[in-house]
């Protein structure tokens, strides 16, 4: 084993990081990425929770009443569609043939959105059915509508239910957002590939990419395990 | 106060309730007795349309529940009802539980809600308890928050559901005493129990139901002492 030969790499990683990054101020175009990002994933998580929360709870109704069964319908087409496509076909269509006019970002967050929906829709619909019926019950028998339970009663019981498997949606649309780049957004994986194309410099810069996603997820995973301990204080499993 | 005609409900070919005809008036007591799977609960969910009656009428203070263009909301918020599982809400204190529907229904202005909740929670001793959330209660505990939920909507009847059914044996006292007083006070009460002592004390009137009929009624005395029909004195000797 060649130790020089371990060691010298290290050292020109350090002084190329260091080189491209401060010296020739790099830094600002991965932070200008991460804001693009950052808004991306966070509108789209919004868009992608309304949509989600919507379709979940035409769905719960729609099981016994007639009445909304075309509605039940098209739900189903809106989530076997987007399911089946891959998300950047869906954003392609979406910047070249739908919202033609429309910037990059906004683009992005509605076609990260509307594929985040058609996911978390099945996710909050299983949160809503895992809340006792008799909950339901309750609430319809002291004279709240049905979509008053639902608001009330039933949806803050089911969010907790599903806190972890939102955490994991959450996570994933954090990196795939990383495509945004064939819209012309300039986010994090494209900031690093215009800086990579510019630098010849692959290690370096995929090296920083990949530690700033496992950054992003780490960070994320601690604050939804913060929030899940929050809502389970007073936890109904909790039996005293 | 409620008028039962020729009652039906069918759950696909199997016929639960095969035409109920009773009238409770205003300070009844009305204990509904019967073997299982006699259709008592289901008789008593319809009265508030939890369950949804295949056939007959249900006439509260003067219109019938199953004609489609009434508001079932504004007429259930006159039916209390307590629930074999208490079903309270496991996500709000024991406070939220009985504000909840009143604030949201704008029956009642947040404060007044809440010198409401707490005048009945003295009265079941349990104002100490507001601030708790309902897993911190015993099975007794909850289903007296339970009974004060329903009363807190100020309703003209109080519709009780196997109350006492999930409770561990000492704890059946403390409930029972509490719907014995409201008796006391008039509410006007339909009760499906198997504490033949509560509705052979407190009751005005007892309903023996089998086979989705009313097979005997009459005063407690005539129930009890004097039952009629063989399967009467049969299910009696069975439970007394």
């Amino acid at each position: 084993m060649n130790f020089e030969m371990l060691a010298f790499p290290l050292v020109t990683f350090f002084e190329k990081f260091v080189n491209i990054f401060i010296t020739r101020g790099m830094y600002k175009m991965v932070l200008d990425g991460l804001k693009n990002t950052a808004i991306i994933t966070l509108g789209a998580l919004v868009i992608g929770v309304a949509i989600g929360t919507v379709i979940a709870v035409i769905k719960y109704f729609g099981e016994g009443s007639k009445a909304l069964k075309p509605l039940v319908w098209l739900c189903d087409i809106y989530t076997t569609v987007v399911r089946g496509i891959p998300m950047v076909v869906l954003l392609m269509i979406f910047y070249y043939i739908i919202l033609v006019s429309a910037s990059g970002i906004a683009v992005g967050i509605i076609a990260f959105g509307i594929n985040s929906g058609a996911y978390m829709a099945e996710l909050i619909r299983s949160g809503i059915n895992a809340v006792n019926v008799g909950q339901m019950e309750a609430g319809r028998s002291l004279g709240l509508s049905k979509l008053q339970t639902m608001r009330k009663i039933i949806l803050p019981q089911a969010v907790r239910y599903i806190l972890p498997a939102i955490g994991n949606e959450l996570i994933a649309l954090v990196k795939e957002t990383s495509v945004a780049g064939y819209v012309a957004v300039v986010d994090v994986t494209r900031a690093i590939f215009l800086i990579r194309n510019n630098t010849y410099e692959s290690v370096v810069t995929l090296t920083l990419l990949a530690v700033i996603y496992l950054v992003i997820v780490i960070v994320l995973t601690r604050l939804l395990k913060l929030l899940e301990r929050r809502l389970s204080t007073n936890d109904q499993r909790k039996k005293s | 106060m409620i008028n039962v005609k020729n009652l039906e409900k069918h759950f696909g070919g199997e016929n639960v309730l095969n035409g109920i005809s009773v009238e409770i008036n205003k300070g009844d007591v009305v204990c509904v007795i019967g073997p299982s799977g006699s259709g008592k609960s289901t008789f008593l969910r319809c009265l508030n349309m939890l369950e949804q009656p295949t056939g007959g009428q249900i006439i509260f203070e003067g219109d019938d529940l199953m004609d489609k263009h009434i508001d079932l909301n504004a007429h259930r918020q006159k039916m209390g009802m307590v629930f074999q599982q208490f079903n309270l809400f496991p996500h709000m204190t024991i406070l939220g539980n009985l504000t909840c529907a009143p604030v949201m229904l704008k029956k009642m202005s947040k404060s007044q809600a809440e010198q409401k909740a707490l005048d009945l929670l003295s009265r079941v001793g349990l104002a100490d308890r507001a601030g708790d959330y309902p897993s911190q209660l015993s099975g007794g505990q909850q289903q007296r928050v339970a009974i004060c939920r329903a009363l807190c909507m100020e309703p003209d009847v109080m519709l009780f559901d196997e109350p006492t059914s999930a409770l561990d044996p000492e704890m059946v006292g403390e409930v029972l005493d509490v719907m014995k007083e409201l008796a006391e006070e008039g509410m006007t009460m339909v009760v499906v129990t198997h504490e033949m002592g509560f509705a052979r004390e407190v009751s005005n009137r007892v309903l023996f139901l089998d086979g989705g009929v009313i097979a005997e009624e009459g005063s407690p005395d005539a129930i009890f002492n004097h039952p009629q029909s063989e399967r009467l004195k049969s299910f009696l000797a069975k439970v007394l």
